[in-house]
């Protein structure tokens, strides 16, 4: 059981993960696309809105482009999470999913493989954004660093769930780009990143309300600052939407293919 | 090695395997012939484990696809059409990972890829990106691929697809080596009927149905001793006379009459005088395979496809 177990979860798991650090390190330029985009956004809508853009109240002794800095990292997760799994298409275009998926290997290695490899990329250029912490003088202990890292891990890896997720169901590229410009980019718009719910029409504060990602985005902007506190709300809802993107990916990879249409 | 009983699979609609039985002994080099849309990647994608068919049993080695197919996975290597290598990763690298999913770890799968590289030739590529190999080596990496396991059965799709004919040949030299020496069994799909020759045993795929099975030689000597082939102008007319005045029952195929005979020869100057004007050439010889699949189909080869709409056509 424990050889078994090591032969056709573990091993095909590592090897997933391995392949997408290696691919990764061959493919830099993909760093411009996830991290120079939106590091370049923050600079330029940070500077640009600073001055015009009026935060609530409550925001009042923070810059617009310290506002965003969380915003912009779950932004880096988000593309990186995207553009990770997007890849699981072109897989299945060429013969390497298939080959995959008739090896002796569990199923669920499959999806984790890829989720670890997403995130683990995620996290990589997440911190290239966190070295600017510094700039922005955030106060911030070592503790409240770790725990900055804890959340951005869980936000990856439910991003990535849900990239995989969305990914198994499309059969073309061109599909997931619509797919994320009308859903994910909307999805971390209204997550409070690039604007707070307070004072906004009611409609749009009850979207922001059901936006898993709000929670998500709640929890890294609580970690920056020790003084601020995370409600459990955002910790229950942030772990059940990485539990529940890992259970889709993980469902999705059992299905058994009947040559049905998939969504083109 | 296989056993397939009754095996039917349909997409929406459209069927595209019929009650396909069929047994493939061990050690055979299996050739799945058939025109593009007959059913042979379905059979093979079905075989596989990659796709669950309709209805219908298979066992692979005594052990059935879809309740245990782990087990027979682990038997079983599958080089599928389109390259299952990353291109980004290196030669050994693509092998590792592969070697990981089949369970492979360690000095043992070290030495296993070692000994796979030198054995094919690939040994001095064996740091390159698999993008820069040429399509005859990135095949053969393919094969080190699903070598690595020391699997009883190898199922290959279309493997010659986009080699040029040097490349092409390489390949089966390697697979009838493989099959002679390691005793490995072969199911290997293809439309093209020079490869089908190299078979020990071809089973033909029309229409989704399977409709002969058995070893090339015999396959065409079932079918008579000669085939005549009568090119005309006027085919069809020329078909109708043939059966009115000598009873042959013969098929038209590309603007030519066909038909089988013990001693065909012997009939063709009766044949030159008999109709006069209507016959432009007249050809005898030995039986092909493709005579073998107008026999059996009644129709030419490249008309042997099903009407598959492109976007769920079984040819990925």
């Amino acid at each position: 059981m424990g050889v078994r177990f090591y032969q056709r979860s573990i091993l095909p798991t590592y090897s997933l993960w391995g392949r997408e650090i290696l691919r990764f390190s061959r493919q830099r330029s993909r760093l411009l696309g996830s991290v120079g985009q939106p590091a370049l956004f923050w600079i330029l809508l940070g500077a640009g809105l600073g001055e015009i853009f009026k935060l609530p109240v409550s925001w009042q002794e923070v810059s617009y482009l310290e506002y965003l800095f969380p915003g912009i990292l779950v932004l880096i997760i988000l593309f990186t999470a995207i553009f990770s799994t997007i890849s699981l298409i072109e897989d299945r275009k060429s013969g390497f999913l298939q080959s995959i998926l008739v090896a002796p290997v569990s199923r669920s290695s499959i999806a984790l493989g890829k989720m670890f490899g997403g995130t683990t990329l995620a996290m990589l250029e997440a911190v290239l954004l966190l070295l600017a912490i510094p700039f922005l003088g955030l106060q911030m202990t070592w503790g409240s660093l770790i725990t900055l890292l804890g959340v951005l891990i869980l936000v990856a890896f439910a991003l990535t769930g849900l990239g995989y997720a969305i990914a198994w169901l499309l059969d073309s590229t061109q599909g997931f780009h619509s797919v994320m410009n009308l859903f994910l980019i909307p999805m971390w718009l209204l997550s409070g990143a690039f604007f707070p719910a307070e004072g906004l029409p009611s409609w749009l504060s009850w979207v922001m309300v059901i936006n898993p990602l709000s929670y998500g985005m709640e929890l890294v902007r609580a970690a920056m600052y020790p003084s601020a506190q995370a409600s459990l709300l955002a910790w229950g809802i942030t772990v059940l939407f990485a539990a529940l993107t890992l259970g889709m990916a993980v469902f999705l990879t059992h299905q058994p293919e009947t040559g049905e249409w998939r969504m083109a | 090695m296989i056993e397939i009983n009754n095996l039917t699979h349909k997409y929406g609609q459209l069927t595209a395997l019929t009650n396909v039985s069929l047994s493939v002994p061990e050690g055979t080099l299996f050739g799945l012939l058939g025109p593009n849309g007959g059913g042979k990647s379905t059979l093979f994608r079905i075989l596989s484990t990659a796709l669950l068919p309709t209805q219908g049993e298979i066992t692979v080695t005594g052990k059935d696809v879809f309740r245990e197919p782990h087990a027979v996975r682990s038997q079983m290597a599958v080089i599928f059409q389109s390259a299952s290598i990353d291109g980004k990763l290196t030669v050994y690298e693509n092998l590792r990972h592969y070697g990981y999913c089949y369970g492979l770890s360690g000095r043992r799968l070290r030495d296993r890829i070692d000994q796979l590289l030198s054995q094919l030739g690939l040994s001095a590529r064996r740091s390159d990106r698999v993008e820069t190999l040429s399509g005859g080596l990135q095949r053969k990496v393919e094969i080190a691929k699903g070598l690595l396991s020391r699997p009883r059965l190898v199922l290959m799709d279309e493997p010659s697809t986009g080699l040029d004919p040097t490349a092409r040949q390489d390949l089966w030299d390697l697979v009838k080596r493989l099959n002679d020496e390691q005793g490995i069994t072969f199911m290997v799909t293809t439309h093209l009927m020079e490869e089908a020759e190299n078979c020990d045993m071809v089973g033909i795929l029309d229409q989704g149905r399977l409709v002969a099975t058995g070893a090339p030689d015999r396959l065409k000597n079932q079918i008579g001793g000669e085939v005549v082939e009568v090119k005309s102008g006027s085919p069809e007319k020329l078909a109708e006379s043939f059966t009115q005045r000598y009873g042959i029952q013969s098929e038209v195929v590309h603007g030519s009459v066909l038909f089988e005979s013990e001693d065909g020869h012997t009939m063709i100057p009766e044949i030159i005088e008999s109709f006069p004007g209507q016959i432009q050439a007249v050809t005898v010889r030995k039986p092909t395979l493709q005579d073998v699949f107008v026999h059996y189909t009644g129709h030419g080869f490249e008309n042997g496809a099903l009407p598959v709409p492109d976007e769920i056509g079984p040819d990925e």
